[in-house]
């Protein structure tokens, strides 16, 4: 086989690996929008939170250390505690239900049967202000985040392709784990809604809330569920992106990526956010390698969003959305 | 009528002491009165009407047993007891189920699944049991099925168990509404004027199932409807209400032959 087309397959197989990644932050937006109809501003930020607040807890670093520190002149850096990942993840996973509940305290109960519009402003909102509480509590700097997950090339496929084709892949083996994550996510979250009682009561809930009343279901206890769900996925975006480029502020820019795949996926589609993802991580790595040298290269930044507004123009609901009936 | 006396209907059901009984109920939306202290009671076992003209209070009324509206006067009391301020969810989970005048069924759903919602309230396993799909969360899954697979067999509705509601013409909504309100096994069940927009075979195929719901189950009903004929061939008592004001009570004959009720449903002369 020529080298060009193995190097286009290589390319296309870090681009879905790439999507991946995409689809697991776009999946939060999809899950809250949903259950409820917010367009969820802050997911983004709320992966970038949770992968903060996993690598302070996992180092023992005080909360608001520096903040402490100058008002009381003290030293404090950190608790002196290593914690092993698991624990670090679960402590997290913690802190984001806590999150869900005063979300739901805080804004959304005062929000009830507002336009979607002025709900998606208050999301906006969070997310400034969770950009800022994240920096203030865990501080700005780039930290390391390494909770244990392979890394690094995969020597095992790099030696098999090698012998096949005389051509060696390289492939991360985080990107794998973070395929087989986003698969097993996708599988526990679509029985979840499909199969239990709290998965029919956040459908209903979605649905119509004056129903949903009336058989029962309370819908603050919902709606915190949902955010809750939200931060947990919001927490596996935030490992997988804090492992593969570290934890910085930039993470929260990631959420921009998700809109273009929300776009083509259906903002309302579970299998629509990781189709999309797939189709924007190859799309891109694909354009770049084959059309990125005639025009300059860095399509990488825009390659989304012009495939995103094509959609637009000619299946605004996206792939898998629900379709756009007007009856008149 | 005492409050615990058993009574015989003519066709032989049995209607027992009250269940639920409004006292001195007063609403206001702003300056405007929608219900001026009114008081009825619902005895268990029966089909009681509130009929009335557009603008009645009527649909308000319904809100207030279910929760949805809280009267600035009045009480209502349930078993016995007086309830305090609640919310719908909460009254449902007393065994208070409705349905809606503009039907609210969960559109995305199948027909099956909404029935389902209606059996949430008997569901007791926990998140994480249902999560994990462990202890006995899957046996409660099971037994609520087949309940829910009895309710769907006695309002005629199995083949259209899988359909997505959404796709279903307006009188089987209705139905699956229905159903989805008596999975929940209510002590009182709550029909928003069950039949509105129904062509006659519909509003006779609804009048059958609510009588049939009542003999079978014994299920205390209470509905609005706008369906005169209908409402005194099926009810064992009709409050009238006109202008937010109870202006009859009592079994369908008494409430044919009062004046008030004839005069606000044919107009009355002004002299």
């Amino acid at each position: 086989m020529p080298d060009t087309l193995l190097f286009a397959i290589e390319v296309t197989l870090n681009g879905l690996m790439a999507g991946v990644l995409y689809a697991l932050v776009a999946l939060g937006f999809v899950l809250i929008f949903k259950a409820s109809g917010v367009f969820n501003y802050a997911q983004g930020v709320m992966a970038l939170f949770a992968a903060l607040t996993l690598v302070g807890i996992m180092e023992g670093q005080v909360p608001f250390g520096h903040l402490l520190n100058v008002i009381f002149g003290t030293e404090l850096t950190t608790f002196g505690w290593t914690l092993p990942s698991v624990v670090g993840i679960l402590l997290t996973m913690g802190v984001m239900v806590v999150l869900a509940i005063l979300i739901e305290k805080l804004i959304l109960k005062h929000l009830v049967n507002q336009p979607d519009i002025i709900l998606f402003m208050a999301t906006i909102g969070l997310a400034y202000f969770m950009e800022g509480f994240g920096d203030l509590m865990w501080g700005s700097d780039i930290k390391k985040l390494d909770v244990g997950l392979p890394q690094g090339i995969s020597d095992v496929i790099d030696t098999t392709t090698f012998g096949w084709f005389g051509y060696g892949f390289f492939i991360d083996k985080l990107d794998i784990t973070a395929t087989v994550v986003a698969a097993l996510l996708v599988t526990v979250l679509v029985l979840f809604s499909q199969y239990t009682k709290q998965g029919r009561a956040m459908r209903a809930v979605a649905d119509d809330h004056q129903a949903a009343l009336s058989v029962g279901i309370s819908l603050r206890f919902i709606w915190v569920l949902v955010w809750s769900i939200a931060g947990f996925v919001a927490l596996v975006a935030g490992i997988m992106w804090g492992a593969k480029s570290g934890v910085q502020f930039s993470l929260s820019l990631i959420a921009l990526k998700a809109l273009p795949v929300l776009m083509l996926g259906g903002f309302t589609s579970i299998p629509g956010a990781i189709v999309g993802g797939l189709i924007i991580g190859v799309g891109e790595k694909l354009f770049e390698f084959f059309i990125g040298p005639m025009v300059g290269g860095a399509t990488e930044n825009w390659f989304a969003y012009v495939l995103a507004l094509l959609f637009l123009v000619f299946r605004p609901q996206g792939l898998f959305g629900e379709r756009i009936i007007e009856r008149v | 009528m005492n409050d615990t006396a058993v009574t015989t209907t003519p066709d032989g059901r049995t209607i027992g002491g009250v269940l639920m009984e409004m006292k001195h109920i007063t609403l206001r939306f702003g300056g405007v009165e929608a219900i001026k202290d009114i008081s009825f009671d619902i005895r268990e076992g029966e089909i009681r009407a509130i009929i009335g003209p557009n603008g009645a209070g009527k649909s308000s009324m319904l809100n207030i047993i279910s929760g949805f509206y809280v009267p600035q006067e009045g009480e209502v009391w349930f078993r016995g007891v007086k309830r305090p301020p609640m919310k719908p969810f909460q009254v449902a989970k007393l065994g208070i189920a409705r349905t809606f005048q503009n039907i609210a069924l969960f559109d995305g759903m199948s027909v099956l699944d909404n029935v389902m919602t209606g059996r949430l309230t008997h569901m007791s396993s926990g998140l994480f049991g249902q999560a994990l799909w462990w202890g006995h969360a899957q046996a409660e899954e099971v037994e609520n099925r087949a309940k829910v697979e009895r309710i769907i067999d006695f309002l005629e509705i199995q083949n259209i168990r899988k359909t997505p509601v959404a796709r279903l013409p307006y009188g089987l909504k209705k139905r699956v509404e229905l159903a989805r309100a008596l999975a929940a096994e209510p002590s009182l069940l709550l029909l928003d004027e069950p039949m509105a927009g129904m062509n006659v075979e519909e509003k006779e195929d609804m009048s059958r199932f609510i009588l049939d719901v009542n003999d079978e189950f014994g299920t205390t009903i209470a509905l609005i409807e706008h369906d005169m004929g209908v409402v005194m061939d099926i009810s064992d008592r009709v409050v009238v209400m006109d202008y937010g004001k109870k202006i009859g009570d009592g079994t369908p004959d008494e409430v044919r032959a009062n004046q008030d009720v004839i005069d606000a449903y044919l107009g009355v002369a002004h002299d």
